[in-house]
């Protein structure tokens, strides 16, 4: 039997763009992150950045630019890509491979810091975490993200966060970056003016 | 994505460039101290092999492992088609097991095109009689790129039996597909000029293999087949090994930095010198090892998604 017909959309709702954080907040949240690592970490020793294609790469390198202007140490930087390890591979069209690269040092031992722009369902971070223990024995793992937008849907949380939005499940968030798209920027889409 | 592989022309330029990219990051794993990627968990690939073949069906299994896909070899030997089975009879029933791909061998030609009628999974041509080999040309184009950095512009020598072989007919499809200039070498009995032509305009045929060596980037040297010899193409073996083996003397013919192929297996003194096979410039074990890499690429691009 079909679904009875949905109800004809009554006034069309506008599409409203908020921006949560514009270039010099986005930077200033980026030098607060890399102070919370050092301090977290007792300098960063031993600890190895790695992010999260697409734009958890170049926050990674932020990031570890940022500690070694801070504090004069050279954290490791690195890629994870974790495409074959996503689950939901099956529900879309083949997705392309990328690259990890890991840094000299390798990741034994280490403390891993991994790095994303967006946390929402925990989805990605759990695949991380499987690759992640396909390429190396860490010491420990942690969890640096720009923005935490919850409606998490593993028992995942981040080690750092950079802001937290509460959002509508309906609402979109996307972060923009200079490395990527031309422009530091995050904006909510889809939500209430 | 293509749902198939049968012949070196299903791919265009863009999906051969995604299935040589792929198989770079597959190449990672194998240096890696857990060799295995999840991608493939839950998907049943059958190894479907009617010829005898070490290589190939060995790297298929080894790429289907490794992508955690459980793999079912089945050999036509002490099977039930030495009681008479047909291939569609043999097709229905892997169907009826689930099969998601079907990775093919058989001597006939043209055997993989009618089974990806019969059955719902991907099929892969594995060698199909004198016809196509496609995974063992995308390995050779992987080997060229890999060694040479590009493989548009390059200037490729398939050398021997190109009348009998499945690798020639698959390498001169994708290689012109990816801008790669190829000339055939061999006695005039073993080319199929015609043929050669029709498949890919503007392919260069020569019977003087001193001559061609100066020019290229990559000589391929092809295995003669000596099952196939009943016929007398050439006067004698070692007349071939005169004028059309690779020697210590040829070998140092070719410019500086070109390299020597061979899909194995070699008849060491026949078309290949020993000295040459085992020399720097060939790519003969590497072309093993990124077979598998090949083969994972071609069965997660084909197997990964939603594709089917």
């Amino acid at each position: 039997m079909a679904y009875p017909p949905a109800a004809p959309a009554s006034p069309p709702r506008q599409p409203s763009v908020k921006v949560i954080l514009a270039a010099a907040d986005v930077s200033r949240v980026v030098d607060r992150i890399a102070h919370q690592i050092l301090e977290k970490t007792q300098g960063a020793a031993d600890t190895v950045l790695l992010g999260i294609p697409t734009r958890g790469v170049p926050l990674a390198k932020r990031l570890a630019d940022r500690i070694s202007t801070f504090e004069d140490v050279a954290v490791g930087v690195g890629v994870l890509d974790i495409t074959l390890y996503r689950d939901d591979l099956r529900r879309h069209a083949t997705r392309a491979v990328g690259p990890t690269q890991l840094p000299a040092g390798g990741i034994d031992g280490k403390r891993i810091v991994l790095v994303d722009d967006v946390l929402f369902s925990g989805r990605t971070v759990r695949a991380a975490l499987d690759a992640l223990s396909d390429v190396g024995r860490p010491a420990c793992v942690q969890l640096a993200v720009l923005v935490d937008r919850g409606h998490r849907q593993l028992p995942i949380r981040a080690d750092y966060v950079g802001k937290n939005i509460p959002t509508a499940l309906a609402e979109n968030v996307k972060v923009t970056l200079v490395e990527t798209d031309g422009s530091d920027e995050v904006r909510l889409y889809g939500g209430q003016l | 994505m293509i749902r198939h592989l049968l012949s070196g022309g299903d791919v265009d330029a863009d999906t051969a460039t995604l299935i040589l990219d792929t198989a770079t990051e597959m190449a990672t794993v194998a240096g890696r101290e857990v060799k295995k990627l999840p991608a493939l968990r839950g998907r049943t690939v059958v190894n479907l092999f009617y010829e005898d073949s070490t290589r190939t069906r060995i790297s298929f299994e080894a790429a289907a492992k490794r992508l955690s896909a459980d793999v079912i070899n089945f050999s036509a030997k002490g099977s039930s088609v030495a009681k008479g089975e047909s291939l569609k009879d043999t097709a229905l029933t892997l169907q009826a097991m689930g099969a998601d791909a079907v990775v093919v061998r058989h001597p006939a030609s043209g055997a993989p095109h009618r089974l990806a009628n019969w059955v719902d999974g991907s099929v892969v041509n594995a060698g199909d009689g004198t016809h196509e080999h496609p995974t063992q040309a995308l390995l050779d184009a992987y080997t060229m790129r890999s060694r040479l950095g590009r493989l548009a512009g390059l200037h490729v020598a398939v050398v021997g039996d190109v009348l009998h072989s499945r690798v020639a007919r698959s390498n001169v499809l994708l290689l012109s597909t990816l801008g790669a200039k190829v000339t055939l070498v061999g006695p005039p009995t073993l080319i199929p000029v015609d043929i050669a032509q029709a498949l890919a305009p503007g392919i260069g045929v020569s019977y003087d293999l001193d001559a061609v060596l100066p020019n290229v980037d990559v000589v391929m040297m092809l295995r003669v087949q000596r099952e196939r010899m009943n016929d007398s193409y050439f006067p004698s073996a070692r007349e071939y090994a005169r004028r059309y083996g690779l020697d210590v003397p040829r070998m140092r013919r070719l410019p500086e930095h070109a390299i020597v192929m061979h899909p194995g297996p070699m008849n060491r003194g026949m078309e290949i010198a020993p000295e040459v096979a085992d020399s720097p410039r060939s790519t003969i074990v590497e072309q093993v090892a990124n077979g598998v890499s090949v083969r994972m690429a071609v069965l997660y691009l084909l197997l990964g998604g939603n594709n089917l």
